[in-house]
């Protein structure tokens, strides 16, 4: 079991949790995560470390409320414990070496682009941050981003926070004003990640992205989280979750992330009878 | 008098068509009476040779008397005195292939059906008798176990009532290895697995989930950082083989271990699950071993229509138990024999439409001695699916082997290691089961961890 040390609400569907596990914390480095269930019986949900503190033995998460697992774990407050926290897993970024780079986020894909951006400005490169949200007011890690990047840069798909663009145009304009970086680094919504290595690919700017298809075991025994990648089936959880944005066939994964939509409709569909069954026999 | 009946007594069974719906174990093994009548059956043959058929050496005439003679803790004290799973190894041991094809009475008949007796004896024990309590002296050493599958576990209980202080680390949020994750409940029910482990927990052997081997921690951090002195690896052979056909990655094709572990582990087949599984209309299940027979069998549980079986040799060199075969047929599984799959179908949204197959004909014996397929030309044809399980194959995952450089492998990936002792290439750690191997069976799992508290036991000792 583990505890939850601290909880902040970022927005309404997007929540923070510092959560001890001095094991995974021992190990953690940015651009790894970790595998929760919630409760006994709960389902298996792969979440990126935020963040990490050795010393106190703590992972900071960032979720987004979703669906059923992710909509329980926002219940839980501080103190609580969450029954299963395993980590870390996967490749973890290849940050050393880098001079320059341009970190973008999509949305929540920030939270786990924030790590990616911290590293890299501790390893003393600079970084530009692109964050992209629908609206003002889920706009999230703002102070967070600026403490970490020389420039950064958010814009809205509405305009409300006043600057209406999209991420990809923003990049445009950096790469068409001659910004050279070493790495473009996208994390978001795949069709996000795809067209930014569309343009990328276009000033021939070497780009990572971070993909998340869907997982069950995160240690490579299912093969659920397969994806093709310069022609090759890769494992996202032990091969990655970063690769090279330009091999990773974006169509493919996008139409393999919709293999459980209605299945987990379902399972909501089920979840939410029994709760209501439960509910009313109170 | 034996009983000279050339059959063995049945055993009571669900109906197939009423367990086909549900989860419940399919086989209801033996009442007293039966056991009785069955254990009857046994000659008691001076040369014993169902025992050279047993890899862990069961006494099997002595405990087959004991049953004809009532004394059934006695019967399953005997089986103890060898195997530390008797429950287990009674529901999944391949006994045709094992002890039950050495027995005597099958020349002229039905052999002795020792693996139901087995289960009958290790049943009643668990039934009619608490664990025994162990005045176990603590000998101050202590050790590590990689896997709580049954391997790691036989070993983690040998070498705990020898008195070490022995921590299983375990990368699932459960113990049991494939016992929890492959086999499904209505063949091995859980809660005979979660016994096995309570026993072991009474034992003071301490289970650290969540804990992946070559992320959390490295075998090299165990002995160095955390005074681990001696570690076994047990962990299995859980990387998933496809098949490298066009179409693999279709949505609606998976592996069976990522269909399984949804069921089986995830619990997805009870009602109120939270985790999603694929329920397919019409699925075909690619291999014809046990882990094929499974996802058929799961399948068809969860609601699909009509599941296939597609197997590209014949019935006889099924890796499958021969009951599961029977079982998977009584319960409706189509049985594509000499087929293999040769591209899978998909419609514009990417969902599989159907996979197209070929049929073959068995030519000259391989390596393996069983006859190899070949293609037969011009018979390509297509079935209609919706879902593609591939059941084709596992391999030791790499986590291990990558983070312990000293650990030596061979080419497909396995530890290697001697057999007698499991000793591998480091100083202080031990390996066996399917991570040695490659996937096997339960009975050589744990009779490798056996093997290896022995040896992990001298080792300590002469240190
Ligand atoms: C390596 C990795 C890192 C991730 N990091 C984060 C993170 O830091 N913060 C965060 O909020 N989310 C992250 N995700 C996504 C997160 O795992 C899913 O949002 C979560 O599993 C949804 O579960 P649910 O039961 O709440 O929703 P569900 O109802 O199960 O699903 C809602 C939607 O989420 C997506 N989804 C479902 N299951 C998964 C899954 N196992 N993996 C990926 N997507 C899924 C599907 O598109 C689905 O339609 C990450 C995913 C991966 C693979
Ligand atoms: C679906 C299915 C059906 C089967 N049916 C039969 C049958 O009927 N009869 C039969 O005899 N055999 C059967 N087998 C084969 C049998 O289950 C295996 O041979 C046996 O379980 C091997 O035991 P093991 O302890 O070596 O490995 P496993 O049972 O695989 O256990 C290994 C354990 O190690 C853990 N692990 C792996 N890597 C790490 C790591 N890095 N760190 C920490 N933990 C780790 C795994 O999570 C797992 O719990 C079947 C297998 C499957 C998949
Ligand atoms: S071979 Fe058969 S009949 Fe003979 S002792 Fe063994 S089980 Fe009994
Ligand atoms: S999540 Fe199972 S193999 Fe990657």
């Amino acid at each position: 079991m583990y505890q939850i040390v601290e909880k902040k609400v970022l927005n309404e569907q997007v929540k923070l949790f510092r959560v001890k596990a001095p094991h995974v914390a021992k190990k953690a480095k940015p651009g790894q995560f970790i595998v929760l269930r919630v409760s006994d019986d709960g389902e298996r949900i792969p979440l990126t470390i935020a963040d990490y503190d050795r010393e106190e033995g703590t992972i900071t998460i960032i979720f987004q409320e979703v669906g059923a697992t992710t909509a329980a774990l926002g219940l839980l407050n501080e103190g609580d414990y969450i029954h299963d926290f395993a980590g870390p897993l996967g490749l973890a970024s290849e940050l050393e070496g880098i001079k320059k780079a341009c970190v973008i986020g999509g949305g929540l894909g920030c939270a786990i682009a924030y790590p990616q951006a911290k590293a890299l400005h501790n390893l003393g490169a600079k970084v530009d941050i692109i964050a992209g949200f629908r609206n003002k007011d889920i706009i999230i890690l703002e102070d967070e981003m600026k403490a970490v990047c020389e420039n950064l840069i958010i814009c809205t798909d509405d305009g409300s926070n006043g600057r209406k663009n999209l991420v990809t145009n923003e990049l445009e304009a950096l790469l068409q004003a001659g910004e050279q970086y070493d790495v473009v680094i996208a994390i978001g919504p795949l069709v996000m990640m795809k067209f930014v290595c569309l343009t990328t690919k276009k000033y021939n700017v070497k780009t990572i992205v971070s993909m998340n298809p869907i997982m069950v075991d995160g240690t490579g025994m299912c093969g659920g989280c397969r994806l093709t990648v310069g022609g090759e089936t890769k494992f996202a959880c032990v091969d990655g979750p970063d690769f090279d944005g330009h091999l990773v066939d974006f169509d493919e994964t996008i139409r393999r992330s919709k293999m459980y939509k209605k299945f987990e409709q379902e399972a909501m569909e089920r979840h939410r009878c029994n709760l209501e069954e439960v509910i009313n026999n109170a | 008098m034996p009983n000279m009946s050339q059959i063995k007594c049945p055993m009571p069974e669900q109906d197939p068509n009423v367990r086909n719906k549900n989860f419940k174990e399919v086989a209801l093994g033996y009442t007293e009476e039966q056991a009785v009548e069955e254990a009857q059956r046994c000659l008691n043959c001076k040369a014993r040779p169902c025992i050279s058929g047993c890899p862990v050496n069961v006494q099997i005439p002595e405990f087959i008397q004991l049953i004809a003679n009532r004394d059934f803790s006695a019967a399953a004290k005997k089986i103890k005195e060898t195997s530390s799973l008797p429950a287990v190894c009674g529901r999944v041991c391949p006994q045709e292939s094992q002890c039950e094809s050495k027995c005597v009475r099958g020349r002229k008949g039905e052999p002795v059906a020792i693996g139901r007796l087995e289960r009958f004896a290790a049943d009643w024990s668990m039934a009619n008798e608490k664990p025994e309590k162990l005045d176990i002296k603590k000998n101050g050493h202590k050790v590590a176990v990689v896997g709580a599958g049954p391997s790691g576990l036989t070993c983690a209980g040998d070498l705990a009532n020898m008195g070490y202080d022995v921590t299983v680390f375990e990368a699932f949020h459960k113990p049991g290895g494939v016992l929890v994750y492959g086999i499904p409940e209505f063949r091995l029910p859980k809660a005979i697995v979660q016994r096995e482990i309570d026993t072991l927990s009474d034992k003071g052997v301490k289970f650290e989930l969540n804990y992946i081997v070559g992320k959390t921690g490295s075998i090299d951090e165990l002995m160095k950082d955390d005074g681990f002195e001696a570690v076994y690896v047990g962990s299995g052979a859980g990387l998933p083989s496809f098949m490298n056909i066009p179409g693999e990655n279709l949505n609606g094709v998976l592996s069976a271990n990522e269909f399984l572990t949804r069921i089986n582990l995830m619990k997805a087949y009870l009602p109120n699950n939270p985790t999603p599984v694929m329920v397919p209309k019409r699925a075909a299940i690619v291999g014809g071993g046990n882990v094929a027979m499974d996802a058929a069998r799961c399948a068809k549980r969860i609601g699909a229509e009509e599941v296939y079986i597609l197997y590209r040799r014949s019935e006889e060199e099924m890796p499958a138990r021969n009951e599961e075969i029977h079982h998977a047929k009584e319960e409706g599984i189509i049985f594509k024999l000499l087929t293999a799959p040769t591209k899978i179908l998909g419609n514009e949204d990417g969902w599989v439409t159907g996979v197209e197959c070929v049929e073959m004909e068995l030519g000259e014996p391989d390596a393996s001695g069983r006859r190899r397929p070949v293609v037969k030309e011009g018979s390509e044809y297509t079935i209609d699916l919706d879902c593609v399980i591939m059941s084709i194959g596992t391999s030791p995952n790499p986590l291990i082997r990558s983070t312990t450089p000293d650990l030596e492998t061979n080419r497909k990936g396995c530890i290697v290691a001697e057999e007698a002792t499991g000793q591998t290439s480091k100083e202080g750690v031990f390996a066996g089961g399917d991570a040695v191997t490659g996937a096997a069976t339960v009975i050589l799992a744990m009779g490798a961890g056996k093997a290896a508290a022995a040896a992990m036991d001298k080792y300590i000792k002469s240190k």
